[in-house]
């Protein structure tokens, strides 16, 4: 073990926990507003809207993140009427292919969550809300709602860490987060092991506090009784 | 725009079928080698031994906290080194190379074998208890008792569990790519670099990957069918 190197190179790869929280903090705020809308299509019970929802969610979940960002990032500029058009200022940065790419994978996954949520939501409620007088707008934004974000929160907080697993990958286009600077000293160093101990220990402890804030927050909305 | 498809050295038809035919072998490989190490953790976490079960805990919680890309780096830059340490405490003193295959498979199934652990851990735990307890008045221990009683109740549940672990290998796969093994992601971006064409290879890859989905969840439905032989309805106890 080299730990002087294991001191030194802390300072460096600490240096990419910006970026990795930055990617991911965008990515999951973009993503949550496209699972919302992916879920509802896949509930609203139109098949003009569940089908292309069902195989969005099916062709994101079967293929490999990896392979998604080299599509956004070098198949797409592979077109001139991309290149010219407005999206190209967004599509030729390697930031925001990241964030494109990370944000179209937690919307399909995220969606499912979402889905199940909803789904969850017990019918005495919505027919309590019926009696109630309130339409389906606000049944859905003031009992819906509430009640599936408690429901969904426990597999939620697994997709977060998913999510800064997951933007490990931005390093391959040549983004300098977390994986990308431990990466450029192992080959530099040649101390794999040394580097992947300190690199893993930063992983392990922003999952850590994640899994504290999601546990809190669980706490904090108390249970839903079914009935 | 097929015609770099072509097979034969004009095209890159069979390249592409040549690299999701690796991707298969070193997922199946991976995969594996995550349900041997899957049954080993799995029996850690079940034993009373104290250390035994910090162990297999430390490993899952690293490898599910842990970046994949972090993991393969490690046994990619340091795979060959532990080897040769290894080899040299049996007395060996040369140079060892992995072979990219080798390091992906050790690699993945690492990765994997986090996920079969707590799958097979499952597993084990919804056999019911009485099952042990009859196994052992029949006389039965050792092989007898795991391997003829609870192994084919502790397969049948964890099959479905399995075929997730099997998803997840092989979409992990992929990110070996980087360690230079010639599979569907590598192949394809070989193949894009060379042809300029990254659009439409890519687009191919994700067919490949699809493909590969699609045969394998018929392949898992058919084994857990077989498996539910006897039972009332898929799943049910």
């Amino acid at each position: 073990m080299r730990f002087e190197l294991m001191y030194e190179s802390f300072f460096k790869i600490i240096e990419g926990v910006p970026l990795t929280l930055q990617v991911v903090s965008i990515s999951t705020v973009l993503g949550l507003a496209l699972a919302i809308i992916v879920a509802l299509m896949r509930i609203s019970g139109r098949k003009s809207m569940s089908i292309p929802a069902y195989y969005f969610v099916y062709l994101i979940r079967g293929t490999p993140l990896l392979l998604q960002l080299y599509f956004v990032y070098y198949g797409l500029g592979q077109f001139s009427f991309i290149r010219e058009s407005i999206l190209w200022p967004i599509l030729k940065e390697p930031y925001w292919c990241g964030i494109v790419t990370l944000t179209i994978s937690t919307g399909a996954y995220s969606s499912e969550i979402i889905r199940g949520g909803i789904l969850s939501v017990s019918k005495n409620f919505i027919e309590a809300s019926g009696a109630l007088g309130l339409n389906k707008i606000k049944t859905f934004l003031l009992i819906t709602l509430p009640i599936t974000v408690r429901q969904a929160l426990p597999a939620y907080g697994n997709e977060l860490i998913l999510m800064v697993k997951a933007s490990s990958l931005i390093s391959i286009i040549t983004l300098m987060e977390i994986t990308g600077i431990a990466r450029t000293i192992i080959s530099k160093t040649y101390a794999p092991v040394e580097i992947f101990l300190v690199a893993g220990s930063i992983y392990l402890i922003i999952n850590f506090i994640i899994v504290l804030a999601v546990g809190l927050a669980e706490r904090k909305l108390g249970t839903v009784k079914a009935n | 725009m097929f015609e770099v498809f072509a097979f034969g050295s004009s095209g890159w038809g069979d390249e592409m079928l040549m690299g999701a035919l690796m991707t298969v072998l070193v997922s199946a490989s991976s995969l594996i080698l995550g349900i041997l190490i899957g049954i080993i953790f799995a029996a850690c976490k079940l034993s009373n031994i104290f250390i035994l079960k910090i162990i297999a805990n430390t490993y899952t919680t690293i490898i599910r906290g842990i970046p994949e890309l972090l993991v393969i780096y490690l046994l990619f830059f340091g795979g060959s080194g532990a080897v040769m340490y290894i080899a040299k405490i049996f007395g060996y003193d040369g140079y060892i190379e992995l072979n990219a295959f080798t390091i992906g498979t050790i690699a993945v199934g690492a990765i994997s074998g986090a996920y079969s652990t707590e799958v097979i851990r499952g597993a084990v735990n919804s056999v019911h208890k009485g099952q042990f307890e009859a196994g052992k008045t029949l006389g039965l221990n050792g092989y007898g008792l795991y391997g003829r009683v609870i192994f084919p109740q502790v397969a049948r549940i964890a099959l479905p569990g399995i075929g997730n672990v099997w998803q997840i290998t092989l979409k992990d796969t992929a990110l070996i790519s980087v360690t230079g093994l010639v599979e569907i992601m590598r192949q394809s971006r070989i193949a894009a670099g060379s042809t300029h064409e990254p659009f439409i290879f890519y687009t191919v890859a994700i067919i490949l990957y699809l493909v590969i989905t699609r045969l394998s969840n018929i392949l898992f439905d058919k084994a857990e069918n077989t498996y539910s032989k006897g039972f009332v309805s898929k799943g049910a106890l």
